[in-house]
């Protein structure tokens, strides 16, 4: 029997069927286990048994499981019945057929789809579903109810109180009379039927009458129309007043109902894209685009579409706005009007606008109108979005506009709202062409399209493979192009979409990186073009830290590497080269300045620090990166308030520097500065008066690389305004480093610098300011500060002698085990028990078996024997039979 | 044997001939005079060529005269002894043979001259060309003595040669360095090399008589390249590559025992720094001096004057005198008076910024490991070096703070720096004097390492942490600062580079949109996109 699912021995199971009492009394019957000793309090399972009734009981289970088993060993072939409760005995039929049913309905109605929100089961009252019921097509339908006035129709009441569904109702409705015990002549099938039935005949009628009604109202209304007009003069409120009389009021409670019944489920709205859908839909936006521009570009025309002007709801989103290609308008009120008639005006005087401040600017430089027309985008734009009902962010209307854009060259509408910046003049152009020519399009606009189509951009890109791709791609853009590129470069090849994409992009991230320090190497350096380009490299190492974080850190490896190399020659080195400026600040922009340790922000912080204490500072470029780098080091360490000492070594240095008389001392100056020497009177003003025409400005970057004065005085002032940095800088360490302990010594040197030397340097206003400010945050540190201790250590407690109480829960068995073996030796135990059971049920099992095997070779032997005895007794009479007609005939 | 003029107007006429002729030519010419004496004359074609301007040939002619008179000393056809003057020599009335040796040897010295000049040449490789020539005449001489060698003290050695060849090599107005460095090439032999250190000493004494106390850069430079290089024998049986071979009297020679080379080394080098000599130069001196000049003096004591000077100068140059001092202090039991006091007084801010910082504090820790230093001491050291600490960059902050640890460690009364519980609560002023030049008078016992709490907030990471190791009390090993001393700011950002490239980076959170941004950043208060 090794198919017995549970471990319990059909003994046991026999021990626990509870035998009749009769059999328990009978003497024959029990048998009295013998017990040796008596042990007080332990109860014995098994002091008396009934080995008669346990071995029946094993043997007829055997014989309904191992004997059906062994007479079914080898056929293939047989018969299940799978309905449901068909095997179960404690069920009534009833019961049966009901659940049945019950689950014949519940499969009909189950969902296909459990996550499909929008496949709904159509919900249906009376047999027609609700949804269509929404829409109140057929008003007659809602006046059901009035045709039983003031009752209550069993249906209402059934949906006010019944709680569940009708089925319930039902069962409960029918089976009353089953419990009073009352004729059971209809069984409950014929019950259900009949309910049904009547119901549908009930319905019938009703659908009938309903019709007829209907008939009659059509009818009434169309005699009442001719007739109308007769009655106008006459009072028409008696009419009306008959109607409220007619009707039932409706009830407060029954008008709830309604409306909750009626109530808009929140329906699912369009799905939420998946980041890579987007993407797809990003590219096949793009391609599209570039399919259009190509297509402009060869001169084909454009299929004519007429701007039909369609409204369209209100609430639409806009949802699927790349489908639709013109700019619809909603409908909607605008300072209580339609905006339905204003706007082609407003649009046009806008447009005017435009075209005439365009024509205005168009002799200047293209940069010019660049400017020009961002600005006016951005106001464009903002109009707009007010106007429509459009949530879009910031770069998806920038392609939207893309998209106008095309629609406008076609249609000739004036409606601007924003345009790439080089199409913008000749665009201008057109217009004003196609005033004249409007209604065909002639060759020179044709032409002009072309062009403008070759020159705008083009909208998929392949990604560069390397940095000389990255710059025949880039070279010749303006900024914002550049920018634009790189975004679409980007959509275009998300790492959704393709396999190789990924690897292309990382790729991308070092080369990008890799093209902003060229940029900045340039001279004059492309420094708008890296700031246009930043949210495109921030965005790349979104998408790939590790790569961007490889890239980042190969770039201030190799530069702290060349610095070394240069160290170890010379002993100092050259500031760093605008460039790394620049990655330094990048990198700054890209990864968190805050973290204890990371992988690129700390490198890059030790590197500006090797900078400000290993290169000398020898002319006012110098001093200019000095300040770059002390800004980064600000930057760095504004959110955790880190100590930096090497940034405030260098801004001493750098006010020492302004100091005139290096002599008195009260200060010490640290490298690279020195307290007196060639380069240490650089920030000296030539003509100590020049700082009555000096006003604050900020420095430009370009200042790190080369610088020119026209004359002494620009030179003091540019002098000035460094060091007004360096104090500006010197007022925020203040403020970042006020808590440290050491605050007071740590700026012992600026205080020292502010108080006594340069207190006649700094005249102007500004500068004096600073100054007392500093100084005034200087004196108010507080220079007591209490003793170091060490951290309170939690005390070790005492070692106590109370003894150890442990909970002995198995008395008398072994002691001292751990869990683990005494756990071990219970399975063993177990194991040991259970597999003894096993073999001795085996063992019945096998006796059984051969018992039944002999007895069924016994009962054919008796069969065959039977059978012979018959045929020989037939043969004998039929022989007996023959010897006697032989006699017969002898005689 | 025709008059020389008339030769050279001949040769004067011959437009150069290509190299490879007057190659071919030269060869041939000095096979014709070693052939015969008949074209003895023919040396004056060779003289010619070696003036000439060109450089291959000047090369060539180089090779021929060391042919040449390589094998004629050999020959041994040089007129030996006092030589009389040319002009008498061939009017007089010698023999034939004597002219002609006479004349020779005159030829001799009229090439050797030029090659002296040659050594000032512009072009290097005729310098080295002729430094080699000379070299191998030197050693042609040392065989085959010019001189008669009646004297037992005379050994043949070529010294007028040899200081006229380092006369040359110590130019008052050119950077010798490269021939320099040739020329280390034969101060293998060693008995070269005591001639030259001795004519190195008469030199350094003529010149710098002259000068009366002015410093002469160049020169100086070219003796420090010279007489830095020299490496001495450790043994004595390490003396037995000579150029020369005596034969007889071997061991009363003094170039062939150490002692006489220790004296001469030494006497050259007092020699040398006796006078006054240049910033650069005392930094050179003091790097090397104690492992490639002190063991090889006789009595490395005659150093202490020249090391207190320096000591005494400060700055950079005190540090490096450190070394010196620490071993005629350490193996010679120099006394020095007021010697931590002085120590003290070098803590500077530059210390930390110094080329020569990681020597410094490996001496540091050393003169500071004694355990019998009073307590005030230590506490003064740890104290200012703390104070120090506060403009220092993190590699030297690496070192400070484990060398501070170990001051505290070594003497555990010294602990109040860091650990005083019970001191009255209320706050204090840092009673520390940082201007005080005694360590004994500024107070530093009674105050606390504040800076060490300050630098728990330094940004660079492993600073910060080790300065955290002030909070509880400090394990007992002393930690090992010889591993951190010789650390770069770039070893130390490859450690942050090469980690954590497996896991995920953060990111900065805020997205980016322009490079400066006016509002946010500090960046971009102060500068703009121009």
């Amino acid at each position: 029997m090794g198919k017995v699912p549970k471990k319990h021995s059909v003994a046991d199971k026999v021990r626990k069927v509870k035998t009749s009492a009769e059999i328990k009394n009978n003497p024959f019957e029990v048998k009295i286990n013998r017990k040796k000793f008596d042990v007080l309090g332990r109860k014995s399972k098994h002091d008396v048994g009934l080995p008669g009734v346990s071995r029946s009981k094993a043997i007829n289970k055997r014989k309904e499981t191992l004997l059906k088993e062994y007479r079914q060993k080898n056929k293939s072939s047989k018969f299940i019945d799978r309905r449901f409760g068909e095997y179960d005995s404690k069920m009534a039929p009833e019961e049966k057929i009901l659940q049945r049913f019950a689950m014949e309905r519940q499969r009909a109605i189950e969902k296909k789809d459990m996550y499909n929100l929008n496949e709904e089961e159509e919900l249906t009252h009376y047999g027609q579903s609700l949804s269509e019921m929404e829409k109140f097509t057929d008003m007659v339908n809602s006046d059901d109810e009035s045709e039983e006035k003031g009752r209550l129709s069993a249906e209402l009441t059934a949906s006010h109180f019944g709680g569940g569904g009708g089925l319930l109702r039902k069962k409960s409705a029918g089976e009353h009379p089953d419990d009073d015990g009352g004729p059971k002549a209809k069984s409950r099938q014929e019950l259900i039927e009949e309910l049904i039935h009547k119901s549908k005949q009930e319905k019938r009628e009703r659908q009938v009458q309903k019709e007829e009604a209907q008939e009659l109202t059509e009818k009434l209304d169309h005699d009442w129309k001719s007739i109308q007009t007769l009655m106008v003069r006459k009072k028409p409120k008696a009419q009306r007043d008959e109607t409220p009389v007619e009707k039932p009021k409706l009830e407060e409670y029954d008008k709830m109902v309604r409306e909750l019944g009626f109530e808009m489920k929140a329906q699912p709205s369009e799905k939420m894209k998946t980041p890579e859908e987007l993407a797809r839909e990003d590219r096949e936006k793009l391609q599209k685009l570039e399919a259009d521009r190509l297509r402009r570009m060869m001169g084909d025309e454009e299929p004519e579409v007429a701007p039909s002007r369609s409204h369209v709801s209100a609430d639409d989103l806009h949802d699927g706005f790349i489908l639709d290609k013109d700019d619809k308008k909603t409908l909607a009120y605008q300072d209580g009007k339609w905006n339905l008639d204003e706007e082609p005006v407003e649009n046009g005087a806008k447009g005017e606008e435009e075209e005439e401040e365009e024509e205005k600017v168009g002799g200047g430089s293209n940069e010019e109108v660049e400017e020009e027309e961002e600005e006016e985008v951005g106001g464009g734009s903002n109009e707009e979005a007010e106007e429509e009902v459009d949530d879009a962010s910031s770069e998806e209307e920038e392609e939207k506009d893309d998209e106008e854009e095309e629609e406008e060259e076609e249609e000739g509408e004036k409606e601007e709202d924003g345009h790439s910046d080089l199409e913008s003049e000749r665009e201008s152009e057109e217009e004003e062409e196609d005033e004249e020519v409007k209604p065909e399009k002639s060759k020179e606009e044709r032409k002009a399209q072309q062009e403008a189509a070759k020159a705008e951009l083009p909208y998929t890109f392949t990604v560069p493979e390397s940095a000389n791709d990255l710059e025949k791609l880039l070279c010749g853009h303006t900024p914002d192009n550049q920018r634009l590129i790189m975004a679409r470069t980007q959509k275009c090849n998300h790492p959704s979409l393709a396999v190789g994409n990924k690897l292309k992009l990382q790729k991308l991230v070092g080369l990008l990186l890799d093209y902003l320090g060229e940029l900045a190497c340039r001279s004059p350096p492309e420094l708008t073009t890296i700031d246009k380009l930043i949210p495109e490299v921030y965005s790349l190492c979104q998408m790939f830290p590790q790569a961007a974080c490889k890239s980042m850190q190969t770039i201030l490896g190799d530069a702290a590497h060349s610095m070394e190399e240069v160290l170890e020659v010379k002993g100092n080195a050259a500031f760093p080269t605008l460039d790394v400026l620049i990655y330094l600040k990048v990198a700054a922009l890209l990864f968190p300045t805050s973290d204890f340790r990371h992988p690129v922000t700390t490198p890059a912080l030790l590197y500006i620090g090797q900078a400000l204490t290993k290169c000398p500072v020898r002319s006012l470029e110098d001093v200019t990166s000095g300040l770059v780098l002390c800004c980064l080091a600000v930057e760095y360490v504004s959110f955790s308030k880190r100590f930096l000492p090497e940034l405030i070594n260098f801004l001493s240095g750098t006010l020492h520097l302004a100091v005139r008389d290096k002599t008195s001392a009260g200060y010490s100056v640290v490298p690279p500065f020195r307290s007196a020497g060639k380069h240490s009177d650089l920030l000296v003003l030539s003509d100590p008066e020049s700082w009555k025409s000096w006003s604050r400005k900020t420095l430009p970057l370009s200042a790190t690389q080369q610088l020119a004065f026209k004359n002494d005085v620009h030179a003091d002032h540019y002098r000035l305004t460094c060091v007004y940095t360096c104090m500006e800088l010197l007022s925020k360490c203040c403020v970042l480093y006020k808590d440290l302990v050491c605050f007071t010594h740590i700026f012992q040197p600026i205080t020292a610098l502010l108080s006594q030397h340069l207190s006649f340097t700094l005249l102007t206003e500004p500068l004096k300011e600073l100054r007392t400010a500093i100084l005034e945050v200087l004196g108010a540190a507080p220079l007591a500060r209490s003793r170091l201790v060490f951290n309170k250590k939690k005390p070790v407690p005492l070692k106590l002698f109370t003894p150890k109480i442990v909970q002995v829960l198995d008395y008398g068995k072994k002691r001292g085990q751990t869990r683990e073996q005494k756990e071990e030796h219970r399975l063993r135990h177990k194991y040991k028990k259970e597999f003894k059971g096993a073999l001795r049920e085996i063992r019945k099992d096998t006796r059984f078996l051969a018992s039944e095997k002999l007895d069924d070779i016994m009962r054919r032997d008796a069969e065959r024997k039977r059978k012979v005895k018959e045929l020989f007794g037939s043969l004998a009479t039929q022989e007996g039979e023959w010897k006697a007609l032989k006699r017969r005939k002898r005689k | 044997m025709a008059p020389s003029h008339k030769r050279n107007v001949k040769l004067g006429k011959l437009s150069k001939p290509s190299v490879k002729i007057a190659k071919i030519d030269l060869n041939s010419t000095v096979d014709n005079i070693l052939e015969s004496k008949k074209h003895a004359n023919d040396v004056f074609d060779v003289f010619e060529f070696l003036q000439s301007e060109r450089e291959k040939d000047v090369i060539t002619a180089v090779e021929a005269c060391s042919n040449l008179f390589s094998t004629l000393l050999e020959r041994k056809e040089l007129f030996k002894g006092k030589l009389p003057a040319e002009d008498d020599a061939l009017s007089g009335e010698c023999s034939a043979e004597d002219k002609y040796h006479i004349f020779i040897r005159h030829r001799y010295n009229n090439c050797v001259e030029m090659l002296l000049e040659h050594l000032s040449h512009e072009l290097h490789a005729i310098q080295e060309a002729s430094l080699c020539c000379l070299m191998k005449f030197a050693a042609a001489e040392g065989q085959h003595p010019l001189e008669d060698l009646d004297w037992s003290e005379h050994y043949s050695f070529p010294r007028e040669l040899m200081q006229a060849i380092v006369d040359r090599l110590l130019s008052r107005t050119m950077d010798k360095s490269l021939l320099i460095s040739r020329f280390h090439e034969f101060l293998e032999k060693d008995d070269i090399r005591y001639y030259v250190m001795s004519s190195i000493r008469e030199n350094v004494g003529k010149v710098m008589d002259k000068s009366k106390g002015e410093v002469m850069p160049v020169y100086q430079h070219n003796v420090f390249t010279l007489i830095s290089n020299i490496s001495m024998p450790k043994e004595e049986s390490e003396l037995s590559n000579f150029m020369v071979k005596q034969e007889a009297k071997h061991e009363h020679w003094k170039a062939a025992k150490l002692i006489e080379h220790k004296r001469t080394f030494e006497r050259m080098w007092l020699g040398f720094l006796k006078y006054k000599l240049p910033g650069n130069m005392y930094k050179k001196v003091l790097v090397i001096l104690h492992d490639a000049i002190l063991p090889h003096m006789s009595k490395p004591t005659l150093m202490i004057d020249f090391l207190t000077a320096a000591y005494d100068v400060g700055g950079a140059i005190s540090l490096l005198a450190l070394n010196g001092l620490f071993v005629l202090m350490h193996e010679h039991n120099l006394d020095y008076p007021d010697f931590y006091k002085k120590l003290y007084n070098l803590l500077e801010p530059s210390i930390f910024h110094v080329k020569y910082r990681a020597r410094f504090f490996h001496l540091a820790n050393l003169f500071l490991s004694s355990s019998h230093l009073p307590v005030y001491l230590v506490a003064a050291f740890a104290k200012r070096l703390a104070r120090l600490a506060l403009t220092a960059p993190p590699t030297a902050l690496l070192i400070v703070l484990p060398f501070i640890y170990n001051l505290i460690r070594r003497h555990p009364s010294s602990r109040v720096l860091i650990h005083k519980p019970s001191a009255e609560d209320e706050p204090l002023e840092d009673p520390y004097l940082m201007d005080e030049d005694d360590p004994a008078q500024c107070h530093a016992l009674e105050s606390s390492l504040w800076e060490i709490k300050t630098l728990q907030r330094h940004y660079h990471p492993d600073v910060a942490k080790t300065a955290t190791l002030i909070n509880t009390p400090l394990s007992q090993k002393e930690d090992d600062i010889s591993e951190v001393l010789e650390i770069t700011t770039f070893e130390l950002m490859e450690r942050n580079l090469k980690q954590t490239l497996t896991k995920s980076i953060p990111l900065e959170f805020e997205a980016a949109t322009q490079l400066l941004s006016v509002g946010k950043d500090v960046m971009g208060q102060h500068f703009c996109l121009e």
